[in-house]
Order: structure tokens, then C-alpha cells, then sequence
């Protein structure tokens, strides 16, 4: 990691420190994979987790005579993402070949867009810790995903050390929007948290569009992390390093504080930030070094001979544009007024990426906190439990709603909620059937709780009598016995009406 | 049926239609011909004799069976090895997919199985359709019939040769600077260039992306006409096929019409290095349309003397990013390099290409890195990508004044085996006058224009129209095609030798 040298050059200098002596610039390019039925320029099905190699075909596979049809949706979801990002839409472009060897890439070089990208000139406004940072952007463009390569046999995972390696084509193919931002300058200390909530913003963004699952941990939302330092604001720009592998918010945050903290402790030592490729690895924190970009690598772009130029029809580009939802930061402002939530409470529904769930859930009938409680305490219990994210759960926000409302009516009590809950989530049904089945109702019947508090009362005397003397909060102790002997399918607030009445 | 290999394809069609015989009998005769001839000729890299005698059974079932039948049904035909065939092996020409069975077919090669047309086998070719003898072909040359000694034209000389040999009546080709048009030239057989985006390129493997066009090689216009009808129109799987309703090439060709035709004689195509035999004859034809109503204009083309160079640009830019998909990662052969353990699989690429790629394709690679690379891109992908432009114009402008324009196909007739081979620009200089048309996009025509005087060898005579206009082609190639065959007393190819003789 280290390159060898006469004096020992500290690896890392403070994070503080480093960013008190340079202004770091940040470029940040993202690759989105589109949630389209079928792959970029064939007919195979797009999907995460199938058996490698089973969603492939001539084409994706790069046989000997395929050629490359373009997905009309993917060009859909390009221009749309184009113009949440307030991008000009190209009135023609074209596709261009990215020519390099790679085992993954099945026909060696990848089909991208080079100096014609669909969307270009653009920007966002990403809100950092209450603050409005406006990131430009240079541009969005469509290319194919690459197989995916697992190198067997070494320590790591990587290719140095292994026997051998395995590719799965079913990736390859898959369409990918790259965004570009424009160097970020003048954020300072605050750089990680801008690129952090850059990305994050990013995704929420996407998944507003609907255009993908933006799931960092599937690989369908990827960063690479370009940073540079200069000594300070009005100097020219530094030598930059581009990490790629920063697959998770987190991670992103940690790889441009490492960066800085790296650079600074070369820059210090008088030595130079050497321009490549570097890996980050998530569980040491550090980043490595990858492939050199001194000797600028040649790609030998040219346009794509196989496909015909793209020129989108401009009345079709304003009906996308008319019907882009709503931008985020404006949708949650909204809800967040309409919910009567914290900022804090916000924060926390935002992170656990509930805000449409929860959203829909009020539109079903439950009160916005009832809603909010729900997903974030049960169902997140219940979706971390299971590796999912709450929009995996097998459990729709018309049913929580009619959860809540089973409450409301005080059929159920929370406990007994909870247990519909797992009913439904297993798949017995609809809420109403659940508490049917598995006879989860709350007894409201008067004689059968009578019955029950008498028993009760025979049975802890001692109780009984420091209640009739006036101790009213040693009740509990009777209703926690009623409650018991009823199994949990009574309402709590009557049984102690009941007792109270009785022991008066 | 005396000898059913001698007939014409649309002879053979009426013979099946009529019972006079069965396409089983007629693919029979055509494999036993291959077998007899094909020794000497090497059309043929691979021929499938179980597969194409169960599709003629299958076609003699389905003629049985009655409907409505394609015209060609039961007609045998050979295929180009560039198209992929399901089931078939199918190597380009080259060591480097030696041993390859595609698991698809081609869209051309589907088509002429839907018409119910026997498959006799594939044709041989210059390496990835690089060359114009078929010389760089990695399994030996094919030889031309009208002397074994002689080249039948290349790229596709397989197939230029088969037909000429009475191997089989139809062929595909195809078309990247002239493959078919001047294979035909120097066999005395006919062959076509469709409109680019005419005929599917799914399933060619590539040579050069927007170059590349697949036709028919015949000896017939009649019979081109036909076979471009059963594989051209619009393809879904292609982006660069062009959607549009075409009209019947074969009742263009049944019209036969040069009435009130415009004729161009292209300047720049002609003359100086031109063999005089190949120009006499170029003239006479053009007396005969002259003679027969047509109207004789020169017209110049001026950017054409540089298509040649900017030809040798963009084809080896892109072959050389289409020709990287063969690393030996997931198809073809794979060569280990010598003396390092544990290779890499960079290495492993690195040392099966070495292996399995040929001098002329190397060649061509390193030609196309070169002109793509950063720095000289500008200068030399780019300005060929300009001056492109130019000769479309030049064709346009041409078109203006012209219904077609006319020149020899090739500027010498079929040169001996070994006689070019170390000289790779005497070698281009074969396809000077086909290339502008891969260029522009527009259709082209050869077709034969008889035997020049000083080698008796086969003439062509090529014909080119305005993109879209096909149909043109044939209407003014069976005119002409007509009044040679009256001359000659019979078709040219009556004229070659009998290669079962003396064999």
C-alpha cells in the first residue's frame, strides 16, 4: 500500500488536520441498474438472484453474430432520470463502444455512451444536515451492465491469490444509468457528509421515479468516489484517485475521509498523489491501491456501428417531464407537515425508507403516528430479523392500516395486533381473517369477564382486601391474573373497570 | 431429368412443382456432384448431407401436404460459413472458432429454412471475410472452376465456386467491399449487394458493422431475385434493417425493362488499371443497353478514388472491436501460452488469438487499433467518417442524372493462386470498383459480362442503384442478362470446363 521510500511517510494524516491544510474536490459517479423487465439491448428477463448463467442468450452472451437491440423502457427511465435532475434531454445521441478485455464482458467492450450522452447539464439540490447544497451535474448515460466475476481460491476474494474464476453472465446486460457530477468544491470538512447525502438524496430520488431498486447491498445503486486535493480554494486542481467499490452510504462517508486523510499525508511528505484506480474495503476502512491511470488508458471509443442513433420526440420528453413525480425534498416537506412528525421522527422514517409505506398506510385509514409505529417498531423488527427491507415484507400498508383499525375498534388490543401481524406476514390472510382463525378477538362479553374477576379476587384475597382499603394501584396484580386466565383476549381497560366495581 | 445440377434454381422450382423430380433427388444429385468435384474445388468447409436430405424429405412432405408453398421449397442451396446455422459448425473461415456449433440460426439462414430449402452445407471464405481470393482462409484456398490454378474471388469464393460448379444452384454471400460481387465477377456467375439494412445482418458475424450486407450468389439474375426474396425485409433483430414493405425482386427481374433507362457510366471506375479484356467487354454491354433504348451519360464521382483508403480505415476499426469478442473465454479454441504455469486469463486470450487468428486478420487488427486509438482517431477514423460522407453525396448527386450507374465489377479477371498473397494493397486493389457501394449503402449487381479475349476468363459487370431501389437492379440485370445469353447462344458457364473430366 505504501510505495516504498527512504523516509517513512505516515499512511494517514487526521482527518481534522488534513482538511484544515487542503480544500479536497469530490466527483461522485453513480451507476443506477434500472429495474426494467428485460436487459438493456436483449430480451432476457433482468433480475437479481437467479441461478447464474440461466438469463442469457446470444446477445448477452456476446456469441458470434448477435447484435444489440435497444430497450425502449431503459431509454424511458434514462430521460426521466435526465429530467428529475433538471438535465437537458440530447435531441439525438448515439451509442458509443467502450473497447477493453475483461472475462466479464462477454463481447470485450462495453456498450456506453461517450461524447453524446441522453442527458447533460444538469443539477440537484441535496439537503445536508438542514442546509441546501446544490450539486451540478455533468451528465447521465446509458450503458450494459458487465457479467459478474467471483474469483475462487485466494484469501480475499480478489483476483491476486486465486485459482480460479467464475462469471455469471445474467448481469451482463442489465441497463445501467451512469451519473456524473461536476466537481463538488468548496465543501470542505463537510465533504463526506455531502457526498453521503448526495447518494442518499440520489436514491430517493430514483426510487421516487421508480426506475429501481436502488439496493447498494444487490449492487443496483454503485458509487466510485473521485477525490483530489489542492492547498486551497483558488489553487488548480489536484491529481485525483477514483475508489470504486463504495457500495453502501456509510461506506461512502469513510472512503472520502480516508482519501482526504491519505492524500494529505502524501501531500505532506512532499510526495505526489499518483492518479488510479483504488479499492475500498469495507471491513479494514482503507482503501488500496488498484490499476495505474498514468498512462491513460485507451478505450478507443467509437459510435456503436450496430444501433441507430436515439432522437427522442420532444412532445414525448415533455409528457415525461409532466409526469416526473413529485421532487423529494418538496414530498417530504409536505408529509411532514401533513403527519405533524419531528424532524428527528422524520429522520428515522427516511432511514428505514418508510415514507411511501407509510404514506399509503394513512391513505388506508390509520392515523400517521399509528402508521409510523407500526413499520418502524414491529415491522422493522420483523423485516431486519428476516434480511428484508419493509417493502419486501409480505405485508401491504392497506392491511397495517386494517390492523390499526382492529385496535381502534378494540377487537384487538396491541398484544393481540402483534399476533395478527404474524398471521398475516405468514400468509393466513387478511387481517379480519387472522383474528377469525386463530380466534385472537379481545372478550367483551361482561358475564364471562365477571366470572373470570370473581375467580380472581377468590383467589388473592390479600389483594383484594389492600384494594377495598383504598390501594387502588395494587388492582394490577387482579388484572394481570384475569388477563392471564383469558389468555390475553380481554380489554385490560375493562377488566379493571370490572374489579374496581366490585371491590368498591 | 437428365442432370438436374445444371438447371437454374427457378428451372429446378418448376421442375419440383411440376413432379418431374423430387427435392430429395434433386439434393441427392447436388451431394453427389459435391462428392465428384469438390476435391478439386473446395467450395465447401463442411458439407451436411444427413441434414439437407431430411429437409428435402421434409419439403417433398410439405409439397405433398399442399397450401401455399414458397417457390424455392425443396430447392438445395449452400450458405456462407459467416452465418451462424443451429446445430451446424460454423467458423468464419478461421482456427479461432474451429470446433464451434452456434446454438442459433442466423436470420437469412432461418428464413431459407422456413422456405423449405435443403442447407448442403457451408462455404469457404477469407478468414472473417477478410480478403478477396479466399486465400486467408485458414483451411486452404477454394478454387475457381474455370481453372483450378485461379482464385474464385473472395471473400466469398465458397460460395462463387459452388454455384459456378453446379455444386448448388443458390448461395448466400456476403458483402463488405464486394464478396459477392466480385467472386461472381471472376466465376461468370451472378451476385448481389442488397440495400444496407435490406437483408438481417443477425447471426453474420461481423466483419465490419456498417459495411456488412448478406446477398445472393446465383447464376441467374431470375434466381437472385428469387432467393433476395426469401431472405430480405424487415428483421426486428437487426436495429440497422430497414423497415419497410419491399417490393418482389423476382417479378423486377421477370420484367425485364430499360426502356427510357438512364445509364451512368462512372469515370472514376474504368481506364487505367483495367484489364483490357474486362473493359471491352464493359462496353459491349453497355453498346447493347445503348442498342436496346437506353440513354448513356458519363458521370463522375470524384471522392471514389478516395474510397479505397477510407475503406482500409473504418472496416478495420470495427473489426477490430467486433473480432475481440473471440478470447477463448466462453467458445472457440483455447491455446495455453507456452512455459507459464498457472496462465492468466489475459494470457490465455493473448495466446489464443496469437494461435487462432491468421496474418491478414492481424493485420487488420492492428490497423483498426491504431486508427481508433486517442490522438490519431481525428486524423483517421474520423476524417474516413467525413470523406464517407462525400462519396454518398457524389452517389446522389450521380443519381440526379442517372437511373443506375454501371462499371466492370472487378478490374482483372481471376488471378492465380499465390500471385497476390504477399502483397496485401495489390490485393485490396481487387474491390475498387465494389467498395463505394458498402460505403454509401446502395445496392450493387454483378452479373457476367462474358470471357475476356486475352485469358478466356470470366468478366463482370456491375450495376448500382439508389438505396432502396433493389427492384431496379433486377429489372436492368435480366434485360441485360437476356440479350448476353442471345449472343452467347446459351449461358456463359456453358463455356467453362466439365471438372468431372480429367479429375
Amino acid at each position: 500500500m505504501t510505495t516504498p521510500s527512504h523516509r517513512t511517510v505516515p499512511d494517514v494524516v487526521a482527518y481534522d488536520e488534513a482538511v484544515a491544510r487542503y480544500d479536497p474536490v469530490m466527483g461522485l459517479e453513480v451507476h443506477v441498474e434500472l429495474n426494467t423487465a428485460s436487459k438493456m439491448f436483449c430480451g432476457c428477463a433482468a433480475v437479481f438472484g437467479a441461478e447464474p448463467n440461466t438469463l442469457t442468450c446470444p446477445v448477452c452472451l456476446g456469441l458470434p453474430g448477435a447484435l444489440p437491440v435497444v430497450n425502449g423502457k431503459a431509454v424511458e427511465s434514462a430521460i426521466r432520470i435526465g429530467l428529475a435532475l433538471n438535465c437537458e434531454i440530447a435531441d439525438w445521441c448515439r451509442f458509443a463502444r467502450k473497447n477493453y478485455f475483461y472475462p466479464d464482458m462477454p463481447k470485450n467492450f462495453q456498450t456506453s455512451q461517450y461524447d453524446e450522452p441522453i442527458a447533460f447539464e444538469g443539477y440537484t439540490d441535496v439537503d445536508v444536515d438542514g442546509e441546501t447544497v446544490r450539486v451540478e451535474i455533468e451528465r447521465a448515460h446509458m450503458e450494459e451492465d458487465t457479467g459478474k466475476s467471483l474469483h475462487v481460491g485466494g484469501a480475499t476474494g480478489r483476483i491476486h491469490g486465486a485459482s480460479h474464476s467464475l462469471v455469471d453472465y445474467n448481469r451482463a446486460g442489465i441497463p445501467l444509468i451512469e451519473i456524473v457530477t461536476k466537481p463538488i468544491e468548496g465543501t470542505g470538512v463537510r465533504a463526506p457528509a455531502v457526498a453521503k447525502a448526495y447518494v442518499a438524496h440520489l436514491r430517493e430520488l430514483l426510487r421516487g421515479l421508480g426506475v429501481s431498486d436502488v439496493r447498494m447491498d444487490q449492487g443496483s445503486l454503485r458509487c466510485d468516489v473521485n477525490l483530489s486535493l489542492r492547498a486551497s480554494a483558488d489553487a488548480k486542481l489536484g491529481t485525483r484517485s477514483e475508489t470504486k467499490n463504495v457500495n453502501s452510504l456509510r461506506s461512502v462517508e469513510r472512503a472520502i475521509r480516508y482519501e482526504v486523510s491519505r492524500q494529505a499525508a502524501r501531500l505532506d511528505a512532499g510526495e505526489r498523489v499518483v492518479q488510479e484506480t483504488r479499492h475500498w474495503h469495507e471491513d479494514t476502512g482503507v482503501t488500496t491501491s488498484g490499476r495505474v491511470k498514468s498512462d491513460a488508458e485507451d478505450y478507443r471509443y467509437f459510435p456503436e456501428p450496430d444501433l441507430v442513433p436515439i432522437a427522442p420526440d420532444r412532445k414525448w420528453v415533455d409528457r415525461l417531464r409532466s409526469a416526473l413525480p413529485e421532487p423529494p425534498a418538496m414530498r417530504r416537506g409536505r408529509l411532514q407537515t401533513d403527519w405533524g412528525f419531528s424532524d428527528l421522527e422524520m429522520r428515522d422514517v427516511l432511514g428505514a425508507g418508510a415514507q411511501s409505506l407509510i404514506e399509503e398506510t394513512v391513505a388506508a385509514g390509520a392515523s400517521p403516528a399509528s402508521a409510523r409505529k407500526w413499520w418502524l417498531s414491529e415491522l422493522a423488527r420483523r423485516a431486519n430479523d428476516a434480511g428484508m427491507t419493509l417493502a419486501e415484507l409480505p405485508i401491504t400498508p392497506a392491511q397495517v392500516a386494517a390492523v390499526q383499525g382492529l385496535v381502534d375498534a378494540g377487537r384487538v388490543n396491541d398484544k393481540l395486533a402483534r399476533q395478527v401481524l404474524d398471521g398475516v406476514l405468514a400468509g393466513e390472510g387478511e387481517p379480519g381473517d387472522v383474528v377469525t382463525t386463530r380466534g385472537l378477538e379481545v372478550v367483551s362479553d361482561d358475564s364471562s369477564l365477571s366470572v373470570a374477576v370473581d375467580r380472581a379476587i377468590e383467589a388473592n384475597p390479600d389483594v383484594a382486601a389492600k384494594i377495598r382499603a383504598g390501594k387502588v394501584a395494587a388492582a394490577g396484580a387482579l388484572i394481570g391474573a384475569v388477563m392471564k386466565e383469558m389468555r390475553g383476549q380481554a380489554d385490560a381497560g375493562r377488566v379493571r373497570e370490572l374489579v374496581l366495581e366490585k371491590l368498591s | 431429368m437428365s442432370d438436374v445440377t445444371r438447371l437454374s434454381a427457378a428451372a429446378l422450382a418448376s421442375a419440383l412443382a411440376d413432379g418431374d423430380v423430387t427435392s430429395l433427388q434433386a439434393t441427392q444429385a447436388h451431394l453427389d456432384r459435391i462428392g465428384a468435384v469438390d476435391g478439386a474445388v473446395h467450395a465447401f468447409l463442411h458439407v451436411d448431407a444427413d441434414g439437407a436430405l431430411a429437409q428435402a424429405s421434409a419439403a417433398d412432405e410439405r409439397r405433398a401436404a399442399g397450401g401455399e408453398l414458397p417457390e424455392l421449397l425443396g430447392v438445395p442451396i449452400a450458405v456462407k460459413d459467416i452465418a451462424t446455422t443451429k446445430g451446424l459448425p460454423t467458423t468464419a473461415g478461421s482456427r479461432i472458432l474451429e470446433g464451434w456449433v452456434p446454438p442459433y440460426d442466423a436470420t437469412v439462414v432461418a428464413r431459407v429454412r422456413a422456405a423449405g430449402l435443403p442447407i448442403l452445407g457451408k462455404t469457404n471464405m477469407d478468414e472473417f471475410a477478410m480478403g478477396s481470393s479466399t486465400e486467408h482462409s485458414a483451411f486452404g484456398p477454394s478454387h475457381n472452376p474455370w481453372d483450378l490454378d485461379r482464385i474464385p474471388g473472395g471473400s466469398g469464393g465458397g460460395s462463387s465456386a459452388a454455384v459456378s460448379a453446379f455444386e448448388a444452384p443458390l448461395a448466400i454471400g456476403t458483402d463488405t467491399g464486394g464478396s459477392i460481387r466480385q467472386p461472381g465477377a471472376v466465376t461468370g456467375t451472378v451476385g448481389v449487394k442488397p440495400t444496407y439494412g435490406g437483408v438481417s445482418r443477425y447471426g453474420l458475424i461481423a466483419l465490419a458493422s456498417s459495411l456488412d450486407q448478406a446477398g445472393p450468389v446465383t447464376r441467374t439474375v431470375l434466381d437472385a431475385a428469387l432467393l433476395h426474396d426469401v431472405i430480405g425485409g424487415h428483421d426486428p433483430l437487426d436495429s440497422t434493417s430497414i423497415d419497410t414493405q419491399w417490393p418482389s425482386m423476382a417479378a423486377a427481374a421477370r420484367a425485364g425493362d430499360i426502356s427510357r433507362l438512364r445509364i451512368g457510366v462512372v469515370k472514376e471506375l474504368g481506364g487505367e488499371g483495367y484489364q483490357t479484356g474486362v473493359r471491352t467487354r464493359f462496353e459491349e454491354s453497355v453498346q447493347l443497353l445503348v442498342d436496346a433504348g437506353a440513354e448513356v451519360i458519363e458521370v463522375s464521382c470524384p471522392h471514389f478514388e478516395l474510397a479505397l483508403a477510407t475503406y482500409y480505415l473504418i472496416l478495420p476499426s470495427e473489426a477490430s472491436s467486433n473480432l475481440a469478442k473471440f478470447d477463448a473465454m466462453r467458445y472457440g479454441r483455447r491455446v495455453a501460452p507456452d512455459g507459464v504455469r498457472d496462465p492468466s486469463a489475459e494470457q490465455v486470450m493473448a495466446a489464443s488469438r496469437k494461435a487462432g487468428f491468421g496474418d491478414e486478420v492481424k493485420r487488420r487488427i492492428i490497423l483498426g487499433t491504431f486508427a481508433l486509438s486517442s490522438g490519431y482517431y481525428d486524423a483517421y477514423y474520423g476524417q474516413a467518417q467525413k470523406v464517407r460522407t462525400l462519396i454518398s453525396r457524389d452517389f446522389a448527386s450521380a443519381f440526379e442524372q442517372a437511373d443506375v450507374l454501371v462499371s466492370p465489377t472487378a478490374p482483372t479477371t481471376a488471378f492465380r493462386i499465390g500471385e497476390k498473397i504477399d502483397d496485401p494493397l495489390a490485393m485490396y486493389l481487387n474491390d475498387i470498383a465494389t467498395i463505394p457501394a458498402n460505403l454509401a449503402g446502395v445496392p450493387g449487381m454483378s452479373l457476367p459480362s462474358g470471357l475476356a479475349d486475352e485469358d478466356g476468363l470470366p468478366t463482370g459487370f456491375q450495376i448500382l442503384a439508389p438505396p432502396l431501389e433493389d427492384a431496379r437492379l433486377y429489372r436492368v440485370g435480366a434485360a441485360l442478362e437476356a440479350m448476353l445469353v442471345d449472343r452467347w447462344g446459351g449461358p456463359l458457364l456453358d463455356q467453362a470446363p466439365r471438372l468431372e473430366v480429367g479429375l
